[in-house]
């Protein structure tokens, strides 16, 4: 497995999606190449933070609007 | 953010038998995750209200019909995207059926990007979400993605949806969503390891070996 044909398969790995077998072939290419090995973790931790990352706040008006339209129509609808 | 709350079905059971209490809590439960969503798709804060209202009031509309075959979460997700997408579609002055037309062009793995700036990151994902400027940072380089790229991103990595999902939501195959994703993956990699990467364990020299 060349540094092209791993990056073609980083997802599947990434995302525990991988054939085992390949998976194998994947790890030796990875234990032997450290800028392939950076790129996964790298991968790994860019997805944690926006996973991971806070999220916005409703503006307070609105969330009064949101509330206050939401009720007005879940009322229309249930009586 | 993504902890699916599947414990969700009795308060829908509740909200759909005509309780507002159990409603509002719902809504409650997924407003800054839904407003998230929508301000990281449309760029801007008031289409991201607009687009929050609409998918509420939208999932209001359509609560009768969940039956539960996907969590209320990813349920919500695909309501929001599509409120999102036609704000887009609308700004952009283009029909808003036009998704798939607009975006159904496939990708293909030939034109992936190799990763130019390697380095390990100078913190941990943990440390650096604690600081204000991170998501500020994180936001923009989301924003620099094509708007195709970043749709498959915050649906599958963010939101947590399947690549089958994913796909669903979007009109995509899932081949094009997987292509689309490495892409994204790619190029938000490249951008905060330049932000967080730490230049004295940058990896240098030629990464095109056997």
């Amino acid at each position: 497995m060349n540094c092209d044909e791993l990056l073609a398969m980083l997802n599947a790995y990434v995302d525990g999606a991988i054939d085992p077998g390949v998976c194998e072939t994947f790890e030796k290419h990875l234990a032997d190449c450290n800028p392939c090995q950076v790129v996964v973790d790298n991968i790994r931790q860019t997805i944690t933070l926006y996973k991971d990352g806070q999220p916005y706040p409703l503006p307070a008006t609105f969330h009064r609007q949101l509330h206050a339209a939401l009720r007005q129509r879940f009322k229309q609808i249930h009586h | 953010m993504t902890t699916t709350l599947t414990d969700d079905f009795p308060l829908v059971r509740r909200a759909q038998a005509g309780e507002l209490a159990a409603f509002e809590e719902l809504v409650s439960q997924y407003e800054q995750r839904v407003y998230t969503l929508a301000r990281r798709i449309t760029g801007q804060e008031q289409d991201a209200e607009d687009v929050t209202q609409q998918a509420f009031l939208s999932a209001l509309e359509h609560l009768a019909d969940f039956r539960g075959e996907a969590s209320f979460a990813t349920w919500l997700t695909r309501i929001a995207t599509h409120a999102a997408l036609k704000v887009i579609r609308k700004r952009q002055g283009l029909p808003t059926v036009s998704l798939e037309a607009a975006t159904e062009e496939q990708d293909t793995y030939g034109s992936v990007p190799h990763p130019e700036y390697i380095a390990d990151w100078r913190e941990s994902p943990a440390e650096l979400v604690t600081r204000g400027e991170t998501r500020q940072l994180i936001d923009a380089a989301l924003a620099q993605l094509d708007e195709k790229h970043r749709l498959v991103f915050l649906l599958r990595d963010v939101e947590g949806l399947s690549i089958q999902e994913t796909a669903a939501t979007l009109q995509l195959s899932e081949a094009n969503v997987k292509v689309r994703l490495l892409r994204a993956r790619l190029q938000l990699r490249e951008q905060l390891t330049r932000a967080f990467g730490d230049e004295q364990r940058r990896v240098m020299g030629g990464h095109a070996h056997e």
